[in-house]
């Protein structure tokens, strides 16, 4: 088992303020990692830091370094839009682009130089099928992808991210406000796409990092107080503060 | 102590506001029932589409200051649109937050610089650098077309960037995310969900250079012909009324206000289209 990530000492602040403190952890390739922790926690900073799309803010400051493949994505030379077609993301409150939604799964590869009409074809038919949704949307393609259902919605931008094979998939609770069914769908689609990718998958619910997730870690205030295998955590947890956020017990 | 009642105010204001919309009314019907007896007693095709205008002749045939006003409003078009649309993509996607919210507003500032100013700018730098480097009269359609460019500009940039930041933060980042470079975001997202709103910017900037009469007097060089060249002098629609209305009488003066009416119904053909566009933006968020 090869590691994808190595973060060493990493730190992220907002307008000086300390959001991720001294993060130091391991995520391995083909696993599902589960992050879990309550509201404010820094789940979401955490994962935008993987694809450095916290640059987007203003105000940002980062020291330590994060490892992907041995080469730090914090390098003055990697180009952003290069680690961003390798580490895909799919927000907390997904929205398609303002396009059909077949141009909005075509459009990663089209940005990765891909233009053959059936080439494109094929992968969208493949990327849909894997975030389930290919049999609600076969017949319509060409509709708005604004026009989908919220748990449509976030299944097609799965499957978006899906389409431009990337070697990460970031996950930010990509089941809030999802009903039941829609929910095991893309928990369904996650375990068959651990084979391919790594996957972070960030959750509101600890039920579901535990339904899914190979490793879990647990955040509180910017830092990360454990991680371990998911049933370790849930188990067995070694910190008090991890026992008392699974157990509800927290405030 | 109450000195009006709810009712009372309500009722001032319904006054003021009628009379408003009254006043614009009547103007509107002045113009019309000055200048439409006139087209019809001189004939639309001849008064649009002859080349002759000479009051003193009874002939008023109105073609090259409609050719003019064309050939004006388009110049502007080119040399204000590009530029101002590529000023407002700078400061909605590239510039600093701060550097916009002070820029934004001096450039609308600069909407309310009298077009005088602008005239004087035009008369004293432009055409004269005109001349010397491109020869003719220096006044002409060029000095008008690049004056009228500049003169749209606060209305396109503004208008623009309302629309561009109007586009959802979420498209934006969805784009990037999913390695798109600024660049491609733009282009492919941002421009085209603005769209709407871009073109609206630029369609009521050209009514404003439609309408625009000073400015236009003083650079573009007022001799009545129909172009050949960028470097000829012309004179538009409204520079034609407002030179020769202080002292037309008759069947001239009448000419002029039918050549207003002219103008009203491109101004209100190109305004209604820009209104479409607009209420197409915000009806589809
Ligand atoms: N753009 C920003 N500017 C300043 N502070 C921010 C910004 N985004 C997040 N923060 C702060 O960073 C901290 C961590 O936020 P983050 O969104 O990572 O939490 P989270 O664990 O994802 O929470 P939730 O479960 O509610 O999504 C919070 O205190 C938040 O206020
Ligand atoms: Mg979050």
């Amino acid at each position: 088992m090869s590691t994808k990530f190595n973060i060493h000492n990493f730190n992220f602040y907002f307008n000086g303020s300390p959001v991720l403190k001294d993060l130091n952890l391991d995520v391995t390739s083909n696993e599902i990692l589960g992050v879990i922790g309550p509201a404010g926690s820094g789940k979401t900073t955490f994962l935008r830091s993987l694809n450095r799309m916290n640059e987007l803010e203003a105000g940002i400051r980062t020291e330590g370094e994060i490892l992907m493949d041995g080469q730090n994505i914090y390098d003055p030379e990697v180009d952003v839009a290069g680690l961003r077609k390798r580490v895909g993301m799919v927000f907390a409150m997904p929205v398609p682009l303002p396009m059909s939604i077949y141009e909005n799964v075509v459009y990663g590869p089209r940005l990765s130089g891909i233009s053959s009409k059936s080439r494109l074809d094929e992968l969208v038919e493949k990327s849909l099928k894997e975030a389930f949704i290919w049999d609600e949307v076969r017949d319509r393609l060409k509709l708005s992808g604004l026009r989908l259902s919220g748990g449509q919605q976030q299944r097609l931008c799965l499957a978006r991210v899906l389409a431009m094979k990337p070697e990460v998939i970031l996950l930010d609770e990509p089941c809030s406000g999802l009903d039941p069914i829609s929910t095991a769908k893309i928990e369904d689609a996650l375990t068959v796409l651990k084979k391919e990718y790594t996957i972070i998958l960030v959750t509101n619910n600890t039920k579901q990092a535990a339904r899914v997730a190979d490793k879990t870690a647990f955040f509180l205030m910017g830092e990360m107080i454990e991680v371990g295998l998911t049933r370790q955590i849930f188990t067995a947890p070694a910190k008090k503060e991890t026992h008392d956020y699974i157990t509800g017990r927290f405030g | 102590m109450k000195l009006v009642g709810e009712k009372g105010v309500r009722r001032i204001l319904m006054t003021v506001a009628f009379s408003a919309i009254s006043a614009l009314l009547l103007i509107t019907l002045f113009i019309i029932n000055e200048g439409l007896p006139f087209i019809f007693r001189y004939g639309l095709k001849d008064f649009l589409l002859s080349s002759d205008w000479n009051p003193a002749a009874g002939k008023f045939g109105i073609f090259p200051m409609i050719t003019a006003s064309l050939w004006v409003t388009f110049g502007a078009m080119i040399t204000g649109a590009p530029l101002g649309v590529a000023v407002a993509i700078f400061l909605s996607e590239y510039a600093p937050r701060p550097m916009m919210k002070v820029v934004k507003p001096t450039i609308e500032l600069l909407a309310a610089i009298p077009s005088v100013v602008y005239g004087f700018i035009g008369v004293m730098v432009l055409a004269p650098f005109i001349r010397s480097y491109f020869g003719g009269p220096g006044l002409s359609l060029l000095a008008g077309s690049i004056i009228l460019g500049i003169m749209i500009l606060p209305t396109v940039i503004s208008i623009s960037i309302d629309s561009i930041m109007a586009v959802p933060r979420s498209y934006r980042e969805g784009s990037l995310a999913l390695g798109a470079t600024t660049w491609q975001t733009i282009h492919m997202i941002t421009i085209k969900a603005s769209k709407s709103g871009i073109i609206a910017s630029i369609i009521l900037g050209l009514g404003r250079a439609v309408g625009e009469t000073m400015a236009v007097i003083m650079v573009a060089g007022n001799s009545v012909n129909i172009p050949h060249s960028a470097l000829d002098s012309v004179r538009t629609l409204t520079a034609n009324i407002a030179l020769e209305m202080s002292y037309a009488t008759g069947m001239h003066r009448q000419a002029l206000f039918a050549t207003g009416v002219v103008l009203f119904v491109g101004i209100i053909i190109l305004n209604s289209i820009a209104s479409v566009a607009l209420r197409k933006r915000t009806s589809k968020r």
